[in-house]
């Protein structure tokens, strides 16, 4: 079991400033599974995902203890480069964010800044991503239009596409699908289970229907603090704590 | 739920409009006065423009008394102004011992017809060569330098608007506007970009709090104050610095104009760069871009239509600001290619001559011209800045929510 483990949070602690926003977090997370991270709006699920890949070093005030490992390295070790950090973990947000660039630049933004400069790989990765992201299909005709001609739920995955060109290990996913409508949703989640062959991916979501159908492993967030984690179908059925209970049951958040 | 009747509201709602309304009515209005003042341009002659510039008091005459008459009724204008050379035109500002009589006739109202007619029969027999010859006699040192028509004299390669045979040549004036203003453009433009992409992206906050309200309070110095530090403190660095032959040239004005530029281009290259979404930063660095790499393919570009107005905004302002570049560059209408001689702008001559010239002279008419000839080039820059933003913009975020 142990072997498998992709992501190991040990003790994890987040300041911002005065509020304690993680408190002593431990999660394993399991090598090409989806794990959801669920709970009410505020509880630190967010703050957790953006420390897998440092995004929070961005924000001046926060203040980080414990550790997290990626393959058995500390991510927050003193030699570790958070550029090459995120190259291995990428990151898909709530608001899709394709670049006012064609679809085509969009997806060779990451190949190229990591020194990919033939124009035949560059076509290869392209549409080998928006394969992956099934996207090729709806777009393959028009790749010099703007990205951000697409719809909602076309950018987003374009924005997943963009961010499995650069090749990560994971993938982090902040409510990719909030934003969007049943049909759109529907599919990002077909996506999401294809891209765990290939890939770890954790996902945050405000939909418990969501976490239930797309995660195979699920995490419950609450006041900061890791509640509950466990198989998806047995969080879902029968949680160990009264407050992932309620949770889960509707009684609050 | 009865309707109510919010007068106050409406009353400054009404008002708010009104005084939109007149900022835009002044706009128009400022643009119809310098036109009108230039249009005389349209129907001068040759020789009225260039043809023999008496003293000032002669011309003060036909100003004050024929040519206000004239301007009075359109007929009378025409003639006056519109008809060819040897007539009106010589006698009335041209040479002073000859036709002594002109002014005075024009004087009298009725010979002031008479001649009119005189002059209606000359025009449509061109029946001139008496008079011609009669110029001639009097002057026969104007016969070689005869001025040529209205458009070969403003294309002409000397400014000298004062004198026995005023020269009006826009071009050394036009090259010394466009010399300062590309120097401005050229120093004023990476320097406010950049410190603008530094401020709004690299910069720790402490350094943000620092540079941009002090490069915003630049642009509240008033230009004369630049202008005065150019002609004292500037001028003279420049000069030992690259061992210049003249202490006053474009390249200080170019340095002093910059100085007003780059806080322009900086503010509103600034506003641009901020208004880029925080997630597209996010976007990059989450895929393993470094900070400079996301500000420079992803922030930098998405910004370039703001960016290039910036800039084209801050050329508008080179080419039009007055006191720096009349204290600055030395105000000789030199035509050269030289960056390092003295240049005389557009806008430094009206500025300089405007107060000296008579009402209604050809040289009163030029400088309106110049004045026309600024605001329609820095009404094309403003539209090529909005025509070119917009395509940009469709072309980027077309289809965007």
């Amino acid at each position: 079991m142990t072997e498998n483990i992709k992501i190991r949070a040990g003790k994890l602690n987040l300041q911002y400033g005065q509020k304690h926003a993680l408190r002593d977090i431990d999660l394993d997370i399991e090598k090409n599974r989806v794990t959801a991270l669920i709970g009410p709006s505020g509880c630190g699920k967010s703050t957790f995902l953006r420390c897998l890949n440092r995004m929070n070093d961005l924000i001046d005030s926060a203040r980080i203890q414990g550790r997290v490992e990626i393959d058995g390295t500390d991510i927050y070790g003193k030699d570790v480069d958070p550029v090459l950090l995120r190259r291995k973990v990428g990151m898909i947000f709530q608001k899709s964010n394709p670049f006012p660039k064609s679809i085509y630049e969009n997806i060779a933004y990451g190949p190229r800044i990591h020194g990919v400069k033939d124009k035949r790989t560059l076509d290869q990765i392209v549409e080998k991503s928006l394969r992956g992201a099934a996207l090729w299909d709806e777009v393959k005709d028009d790749l010099a239009k703007s990205g951000l001609a697409l719809s909602g739920g076309q950018q987003q995955r374009l924005c997943i596409a963009r961010a499995i060109a650069v090749d990560p290990e994971v993938l982090l996913m902040d409510e990719p699908a909030s934003a969007l409508d049943p049909i759109a949703t529907a599919k990002i989640e077909e996506l999401i289970w294809q891209l765990k062959e290939n890939y770890t991916i954790v996902i945050v979501t405000h939909s418990m229907h969501q976490a239930s159908r797309v995660s195979d492993t699920t995490a419950f967030f609450y006041m900061g603090e890791m509640v509950e984690t466990g198989p998806t179908q047995k969080i879902f059925t029968s949680p160990s704590q009264k407050r992932t209970e309620d949770y889960i049951t509707g009684r609050f958040g | 739920m009865k309707k109510r009747i919010r007068l106050g509201e409406f009353l400054i709602e009404k008002g708010i409009a009104a005084v939109s309304f007149a900022s835009l009515g002044a706009i128009v209005l400022i643009f119809l006065f310098v036109f009108r003042e230039a249009a005389p341009i349209l129907t001068m002659h040759g020789d009225t423009l260039g043809g023999g510039h008496e003293s000032i008091s002669s011309s003060g005459d036909a100003s004050g008394t024929g040519a206000a008459e004239t301007y009075g009724d359109p007929v009378g204008e025409a003639e006056s102004y519109g008809d060819p050379e040897p007539v009106g035109q010589p006698e009335t500002y041209g040479d002073d011992p000859g036709p002594i009589g002109q002014p005075e006739t024009y004087g009298e109202p009725e010979s002031d017809s008479a001649s009119a007619q005189a002059a209606a029969a000359h025009d449509s027999t061109e029946a001139m060569p008496t008079e011609s010859v009669a110029t001639a006699e009097v002057e026969p040192s104007e016969a070689p330098t005869k001025p040529g028509t209205v458009l070969e004299q403003i294309l002409g390669k000397d400014w000298q608007p004062v004198g026995d045979h005023p020269k009006f040549g826009i071009p050394p004036l036009f090259a010394g506007s466009l010399k300062v203003a590309l120097i401005a453009i050229l120093i004023g433009a990476p320097v406010g970009i950049l410190s603008a992409l530094f401020t709004s992206t690299f910069a720790p906050r402490w350094a943000k709090e620092l540079m941009k309200p002090v490069i915003e309070i630049m642009a509240g110095f008033p230009s004369v104050v630049i202008g005065f530090f150019a002609l004292t403190i500037l001028a003279s660095l420049v000069q030992n610095l690259f061992g210049l032959d003249y202490r006053l040239n474009a390249l200080v004005g170019g340095i002093a104009m910059s100085l007003a530029v780059i806080p322009l281009i900086y503010t509103l290259s600034e506003d641009s760069l901020n208004a880029i979404p925080k997630h597209y930063t996010e976007g990059s660095l989450a895929m393993g871009a470094t900070l400079w790499e996301t500000n420079i393919r992803v922030v930098l570009p998405a910004a370039i239509p703001g960016i290039f107005a910036a800039v084209l905004l801050g050329l508008g302002r080179a080419v039009g600001e007055t006191m720096i570049v009349l204290m600055a560059t030395g105000n000789a209408a030199l035509l050269s290619p030289s960056l390092v001689e003295p240049v005389r702008t557009i806008s430094a001559s009206i500025g300089a001559e405007m107060a000296e010239v008579v009402f209604g002279d050809p040289h009163y008419v030029m400088l309106f011209v110049l004045g026309t000839l600024l605001f329609a080039f820095s009404f094309t820059l403003n539209a090529i800045a909005e025509i070119f933003i917009r395509q940009r913009l469709s072309a980027k975020f077309g289809g965007a929510t």
